[in-house]
């Protein structure tokens, strides 16, 4: 399954709509299908504010490959590379503070790192290249 | 977007009729919920009952809010659906928020919150 997306909020947001949309064939649980949209939704925000940062024409590409052992998927865009050219580690920031030093962001890379496995960053030729597995159990693929 | 406000025991409830709150509306949503608080009584109840879908952007215009609350005001959260209350048992955001079940059981529970 292939998405060209555009790289602004409002198309993330209707993307993800589209991609849950096609892998309803997936017959997965709604369990499944909330995890599926957060960690995708958490890839492309980050593709938009940062990579997409100053580019308001940018757009991500998405390919999801469902196989027995889940979802393989990557994503390509042509924005701004990671900085230092590697995923950021998304560690959580300490909760036990006061209510005004409580953390607003740097959410979005814990719940990918949390969620996804094999997560892999390439820069190549001008473009990102993210791929990771969603860890699902779709036994009643088709075997190739 | 909408937000919808009642008062019950001197509690504001604050009723969140969205079926998302992602990065497409986190700004707009931390305004209005300010807006919505604003010279309000000191307990403030949002009810997520029709949220289906909270990213890392709304959970950080939630945190947002309860920050910009006066001194004396708390925000509690209350009808978490499943994908919601993901969000938060992940990034542990669970433990700052007393979270209750429905908006009725924010006025009969013992409120737990660390």
């Amino acid at each position: 399954m292939k998405f060209a997306i555009p790289g602004t909020e409002i198309a993330v947001r209707n993307g993800l709509a589209d991609t849950i949309s096609a892998l309803r064939v997936l017959n997965l649980s709604g369990e499944d299908y909330g995890t599926i949209e957060l960690v995708l939704a958490e890839v492309m925000n980050n593709i938009v504010e940062h990579a997409y940062a100053d580019s308001p024409d940018g757009v991500i590409e998405l390919t999801i490959q469902p196989k027995e052992r889940g979802l393989y998927c990557t994503f390509n865009d042509n924005g701004h590379p990671m900085p230092d050219g590697t995923v950021p580690l998304g560690n959580l920031s300490s909760l036990n503070c006061e209510v005004d030093d409580l953390p607003e962001g740097g959410f979005g890379w814990f719940l990918i790192r949390d969620l996804a496995r094999d997560l892999e960053y390439k820069r190549k030729c001008g473009k990102n290249i993210l791929t990771f597995r969603i860890a699902i159990e779709l036994p009643n693929l088709p075997v190739s | 977007m909408q937000l919808e406000t009642t008062t019950r025991n001197d509690a504001l409830i604050i009723t969140a009729v969205m079926p998302r709150i992602d990065a497409a509306i986190a700004i707009q949503f931390k305004d209005e919920m300010r807006d919505a608080c604003d010279g309000g009584p000191a307990r403030v109840v949002l009810d997520l009952a029709d949220v289906d879908f909270i990213d890392s952007s709304g959970l950080g215009a939630i945190v947002a809010t309860m920050k910009l609350l006066a001194p004396d005001q708390k925000l509690e959260l209350a009808t978490l659906s499943d994908n919601v209350d993901k969000v938060f048992r992940l990034t542990r955001m669970d433990s700052v928020f007393a979270i209750h079940s429905t908006t009725d059981a924010a006025f009969t529970n013992i409120i737990h919150a660390s």
